[in-house]
């Protein structure tokens, strides 16, 4: 079982980049100008990076005929176990840079503590992604800062995509149950303890940048359990499209 | 080259290894680009070549990983690649001449942290234009043509460059 943990977290872990990367690779051509255009596959790009370190190492665990490719492409939608924020639709910028800054936040906050992970091969994933996660949490700030305290409409859109978003993003920071399993073997951070920094940050850039910190009640939103929204499955029905059509294709 | 214990320093091999370059900037080796982290010799004429990636989403490290093997192989040697993450890449480990070389292929190399962050952050003019090395410079954007590099321009010369992001 200590094994089957473990596995499961590399998939949690895998699939958090993975589903975004995803979501930011839709705006590849249709970045609102050139540099976010470059910056947000770019940041795609990162994202699968680390994607491919998780998997692989997961296939290793799993043996057999497990590949990266197997593992990311050809599980079922109740198998992704990624928070469900992170699937939400590209409906503006402002939900694209919403959306990106709740989860760099808390990506720095996690990367910093995988880095003394008691798994070897977490902590040199984590040590090595940290660097490049801290480049995407500069960008989706800046983009706050601009946008909230930019035009009326620059502030309202941002507003509106921050109280549709910030509703979900506590699931991020809410310990499942292969987190609270990690975190007593100290392979994962405790989540509550993260939790506390994870608030004070994005509070104090929400208010940095002009913006109103919604009053809302908590979503219950279980993508972590593999319990997805509505947009999981248009989104992995692209994703799969290749593999499913046409099966063990290569490129 | 930080060295595995059986590291080992063999001028031959480190003159063909001088010869395979990631495909994004060919001008620099990743001998000088600090990619290849050990040579160990395990067999008559096996070698098992460690080398770490840049970035984490690096495209480019598949492609080094089968010309190391292709370029070896040339020189009789059967070689297995293997991709270590730890200790993490930084821009520390390209050399002098790495450095020398970029410049000249129009790429402004690395600026040490607090420069850098001077740079990126605070749009402070400190980064070098590798055409007239005017410091008049500014930033166009983080991010560039490859994950490692940010967009700048030049407000003397006018021309638009690349600048190798520092990474610690
Ligand atoms: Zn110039």
């Amino acid at each position: 079982m200590k094994s089957n943990n473990l596995y499961q977290y590399l998939l949690l872990l895998g699939d958090h980049s993975m589903i975004l990367g995803h979501r930011l690779s839709e705006l590849c051509g249709h970045g609102p100008s050139l540099e976010t255009d470059i910056a947000l596959t770019n940041i795609s790009l990162d994202l699968f990076g680390q994607v491919r370190s998780y998997f692989q190492y997961a296939a290793k665990l799993a043996g057999g005929d497990a590949t990266e490719n197997t593992i990311a492409y050809l599980r079922t939608e109740r198998k992704y176990l990624s928070s469900t924020i992170l699937e939400q639709e590209n409906r503006d910028f402002a939900h694209v840079i919403v959306r990106q800054f709740l989860f760099d936040v808390y990506h720095r906050l996690l990367l910093e503590e995988l880095q003394n992970s008691k798994d070897d091969q977490i902590a040199a994933i984590a040590t090595k992604s940290l660097k490049e996660v801290k480049y995407h949490l500069r960008f989706s700030t800046s983009w706050m800062n601009r946008l909230g305290a930019g035009t009326e409409e620059s502030n309202q859109r941002m507003q509106v995509a921050l109280d549709y978003l910030l509703p979900m993003a506590h699931e991020l920071v809410t310990a499942s149950d292969i987190e609270t399993a990690m975190k007593d073997e100290e392979i994962a951070p405790d989540l509550n303890v993260l939790a506390i920094e994870y608030w004070t940050q994005v509070k104090a850039v929400i208010q940095e940048s002009n913006l109103k910190y919604p009053e809302f009640k908590d979503r219950v939103v279980r993508g972590k359990q593999g319990i997805h929204s509505e947009h999981m499955g248009r989104l992995l029905s692209e994703f799969q499209y290749m593999q499913r059509a046409y099966p063990n294709m290569q490129w | 080259m930080v060295a595995a214990i059986n590291h080992i320093e063999d001028p031959k091999i480190n003159a063909i290894l001088r010869e395979v370059s990631d495909p994004e900037i060919p001008v620099l080796s990743i001998m000088d680009m600090g990619v290849v982290r050990s040579v160990e010799r395990v067999g008559e004429h096996e070698l098992l070549i460690k080398i770490t990636p840049t970035y984490s989403g690096c495209p480019a490290m598949d492609t080094i990983a089968t010309d190391i093997m292709l370029a070896l192989g040339g020189a009789g040697f059967k070689t297995k690649v293997e991709l270590v993450l730890s200790p993490a890449w930084t821009t520390d480990w390209i050399t002098e001449y790495g450095r020398k070389q970029l410049q000249e292929y129009g790429i402004a190399p690395p600026e040490s942290e607090s420069l850098d962050k001077a740079a990126l952050i605070d749009g402070k003019r400190v980064v070098a234009c590798p055409q007239c090395k005017s410091k008049n410079t500014e930033m166009v954007s983080q991010f560039g043509s490859t994950a490692c590099k940010a967009l700048f321009k030049c407000l003397d010369c006018l021309e638009p460059f690349d600048y190798f992001k520092c990474l610690k």
